[in-house]
């Protein structure tokens, strides 16, 4: 027994000795990345519509036009060569580009991109408004989108909206083109080939799948048939790593090329190490603070006001953010059609305990606030916390994981609460839409746009969110977006602080990352290593 | 048993009391053996039907939307109301129950929401990295564990006996994320002795496919020792983790059992007899103690079966720890039930096993 039981023990420690395991770097031709990517629920486009799966689809699959990542006011063609658009703006015509074909081989034509669109508006899953909100339904869609021919698809819509804000939505990746061939063999009871598609790919994208193994990976191997010029590498690994302290190790030590989820902390520390280097970009997301318009004090405007005077605006984004984010007061985060930059509000404690007084707060109240307990907003909510007791203002933090608060807040029981807010598309209307327009104030409302989640009642500002849809002349439909935010600024339940600022921190020798302003263009296919 | 059965056992000398025909001794044991099964399968089915209401109401009392995990939180009203359908959550809370109830007897476990996959397949994915990690943690907890508890109790109140216990202390009190990440800094980082996050190295990972899902057999099977060394070092670190752990609570458990073992007559008898130092300690006393141990031992792995999120989180493992508890947090309940169900049928079969040990080890539970 003893000598058995010392055999077993040396046998155990002999193979646990790490002999010989000198870890290699990266491979030359493989871009590997730790990114949390355990929000993935399914890489079908017309399904799809995480962060992460704006990533994936952005790099995999293609649309008929996209905006350029320099300047988003500007489209052009991807798979569409060119489009019109009829004098009564309820008819777009696009003409395909020649020559494209899908991974699989399969030629691409206007019926795909028919069929693509078609199937997701029948599908009629999470993204699906971005296309239905023109009229377009499971009844009427195939009416409405349709291939006259091999080249040309037409796009027929119910209101003469301005060109601009259906262009934008195009852009978005639910409308991304998928090979109906391919698709189609697999479809099962009348699916569409959805089931397939959640674990599988039929696109044209400079990248394709190779596999997806949930909590462990994503990987993706260059597109032989990519139309548009070749990636450089020729696959990325995707690793689904979610502590961030993991991610930097392995990043330090050269066993990722890019980590993507640092915190500010070990940012300011890749920032003086000679190996790595950050790309950074403005994102399409803001950090608001929501204030129930159900709790009486809250409802006050001198409330509501004196609140935006309590945060530490320029604190928070130095020390706590620090490179994550910048100041930002307005709902269109820069980059989007009429966004402004007004900062009016800064950390004033007196004009607060002013505007309190006038509201017969002099004496302050209590208030709880519901936060994600994930480090960055933990934080943020300790330091609203410090600066409204400046002014009397006892702010409880409650903190709960994300779906969670997110549930109490979509049934309105909250007093405060801080949330990010990210585009749904490329379009102003998307963020006006949810800040600026609550159809229905009632609990049983069922437009729980982020107003009447705030339970602000704002008939006047819906009638104009949902007008401005129809401007046709771009600067007017601007001019528009700029008075709602200043109305926004002035009088909303909203304290909008910051417009989020992605950073990836990646090793010396990786080029050409590209992050865009919106999550599906953070684009792979130009990088290269040396 | 067997051997027993065929001299005969007690029962077939005796002669009937009631004069009643006499069934045959094999036919008793058959029976006995069959009420035996009966009721170990009546008190499984219990246990698992306890285990699955109480999991799912607490699924059901979560603060969480369900529907939130399917459709995210952009889904207009229409969507959202038809996955609540279709997730049968308009359905009153006994007939969702019931329901699920009748789809797992048929095999189903259902979809997972978060990975739009079947609950079993996931499972069958994620619970080999649990228990290629859980397994090799056990062993070392055990290989170490014991002999130490044995030391400290030997040498009560001398050096051994503080070294082993400063370090159970430890064991104990340590934080076992911060821990993690301290040994991936000084063993990954600085001395270059073991891989890193993840159970293989990105580019292999890739290309590498798993049969059984424990990477170290399916290298040894598929003959790529590559594959096994680069395994091997990324599972130190999490398993000698975890082994720390695991051998902690197994040394003071053996010290205590031990303690009571050494203070009793028959160790001062066989010292008197002049039997080897050695062998009291490891033979008599050792071989007594095995029965308690035993306990000790299942308990601390199936422990360690049920997954240990922040280890999981630490190393990127992708285990089962990380699969339930991401699960719950999205009130993704068809995975939280199988999870359940999964870990509920390893504590049982750990229980058996060790029921099964008790025997080889304790000549009275042979009887």
């Amino acid at each position: 027994m003893r000598k058995y039981l010392a055999g077993a023990a040396l046998g155990t420690v002999l193979a646990m000795t790490p002999y010989g395991l000198a870890l290699a770097d990266t491979p030359k031709d493989t871009l590997v990345m730790a990114f949390a990517i355990d929000d993935i629920i399914s890489l079908d486009p017309g399904e799809a519509f995480e962060i992460s799966t704006g990533e994936y689809t952005g790099n995999t699959y293609d649309r008929l036009v996209a905006f350029d990542i320099k300047d988003v006011s500007k489209l052009r063609g991807t798979l569409a060569e060119s489009w019109t658009v009829s004098d009564d703006a309820l008819t777009y015509t696009f003409k395909m580009r020649k020559g494209v074909k899908f991974a699989s081989g399969n030629p691409v034509t206007a019926e795909d991109a028919a069929f693509s669109l078609q199937r997701a508006v029948i599908l009629n899953k999470s993204p699906a408004f971005i296309l239905t909100q023109f009229g377009l339904t499971p009844d009427n869609v195939k009416d409405k989108v349709k291939a006259v021919d091999a080249d040309t698809l037409v796009f027929q819509v119910d209101k003469p909206y301005a060109p601009s804000f259906v262009l934008n939505c195009l852009t978005a990746t639910v409308a991304s083109v998928v090979d109906k061939v391919e698709v189609m063999k697999h479809e099962k009871n009348g699916d569409f080939g959805n089931e397939w598609l959640k674990t599988n790919y039929a696109g044209t994208g400079a990248y394709a799948l190779r596999q997806w193994k949930p909590g462990e990976s994503l990987s993706l191997v260059a597109n032989e048939n990519y139309w548009g010029e070749k990636p450089k590498l020729k696959r990325v690994l995707i690793r689904q790593v979610k502590e961030s302290a993991s991610q930097q190790l392995l990043l330090e030590k050269g066993d990722v090329d890019i980590a993507r989820n640092l915190e500010a902390d070990q940012l300011k520390t890749a920032k003086t190490n000679a190996n790595l280097h950050l790309v950074s970009a403005p994102k399409g997301t803001v950090w608001y603070v929501g204030l129930n318009q159900k709790n009486q004090y809250l409802q006050k405007p001198e409330v509501r006001k004196a609140l935006k005077y309590l945060v530490d605006y320029d604190g928070i984004a130095n020390v706590i953010m620090a490179g994550r984010a910048t100041k930002h007061q307005t709902f269109l985060p820069n980059g989007f059609l009429g966004a402004s930059n007004d900062t009016p509000y800064a950390l004033d404690v007196a004009k607060a305990k002013d505007l309190l007084k006038q509201a017969g707060l002099e004496n302050g109240f209590k208030a709880t606030i519901d936060t994600r307990n994930v480090t960055m907003t933990t934080q943020i909510a300790q330091s609203l916390q410090s600066t409204f007791a400046q002014a009397g203002v006892q702010l409880e933090i409650i903190p709960g994981d994300g779906k969670q608060v997110l549930t109490k807040y979509r049934a309105r029981n909250h007093d405060i609460t801080m949330f990010q807010w990210g585009a749904d598309y490329q379009d102003p209307h998307t963020n006006a839409e949810t800040f600026a327009s609550n159809p229905d104030n009632s609990d049983e409302g069922k437009v729980k746009t982020l107003a009447w989640r705030n339970a602000w009642d704002i008939p006047d500002l819906t009638k104009i969110t949902a007008a401005n849809l129809m401007e046709r002349d771009s600067a007017k439909r601007a001019a528009v977006y700029q008075d709602l935010q200043k109305t926004i600024l002035e009088n909303s339940p909203f304290i909008i602080m910051f417009q989020e600022t992605e950073v990836a921190v990646a090793r010396k020798n990786v080029k050409n990352l590209v992050l865009g302003p919106s999550f599906d263009t953070n684009l792979y296919a130009g990088v290269s290593k040396d | 048993m067997t051997g027993r059965a065929e001299q005969g056992g007690p029962e077939t000398v005796r002669p009937s009391r009631s004069g009643a025909r006499q069934a045959s001794p094999g036919r008793i044991r058959l029976k006995r053996a069959g009420m035996m099964a009966l009721r170990t399968l009546g008190s499984l089915a219990v246990t698992f039907l306890g285990l699955l209401i109480i999991t799912f109401l607490i699924g059901r009392v979560l603060p969480i939307d369900p529907v939130l995990a399917a459709v995210g939180d952009r889904a207009p009203a229409d969507v959202y109301d038809r996955v609540y359908h279709e997730m049968g959550l308009h359905l009153p809370l006994y007939q969702q129950f019931f329901d699920y109830v009748m789809r797992v007897f048929q095999g189903d476990f259902g979809t997972s929401v978060l990975t739009s996959r079947p609950v079993l397949d996931d499972i069958v994915r994620v619970f080999p990295a649990t228990l290629e990690l859980a397994t090799i943690a056990t062993i070392l907890g055990v290989l170490l564990g014991v002999p130490m508890g044995v030391l400290a109790a030997v040498h009560r109140g001398r050096w051994p006996d503080h070294c082993v216990r400063v370090l159970g202390l430890f064991g104990y009190s340590l934080p076992v994320f911060w821990l993690g990440l301290v040994g991936l800094l000084l063993f990954y980082m600085k001395l270059d002795w073991v891989g890193g996050p993840g159970r293989l190295d990105a580019a292999m990972e890739d290309f590498f496919e798993p049969v059984t899902g424990l990477i170290l057999v399916d290298a040894l099977l598929q003959g790529d020792m590559e594959v096994f060394r680069n395994a091997v070092s990324h599972i130190t670190l999490p398993a000698a983790l975890l082994a720390y752990f695991s051998l902690a609570y197994i040394a003071r458990m053996t010290r205590s059992f031990m303690l009571e073992q050494l203070a009793q007559e028959y160790v001062l008898t066989a010292r008197v007899k002049g039997v080897s130092e050695a062998r009291v300690i490891w033979r008599h006393a050792l071989g007594n103690v095995m029965v308690p141990l035993i306990t000790v031992i299942a308990l601390s792995y199936a422990h360690l079966l049920e997954g240990s999120v922040l280890t999981e989180t630490v190393f990127a493992w992708p285990g089962l720890g990380s699969y339930i508890t991401s699960s719950l947090l999205n009130a993704d309940m068809n995975a939280v039930l199988g999870g359940t169900i999964i870990v509920g049928g390893v504590f049982i079969g750990i229980n058996l096993l060790s029921d099964l040990l008790y025997r080889l080890f304790d000549p009275r539970a042979r009887r």
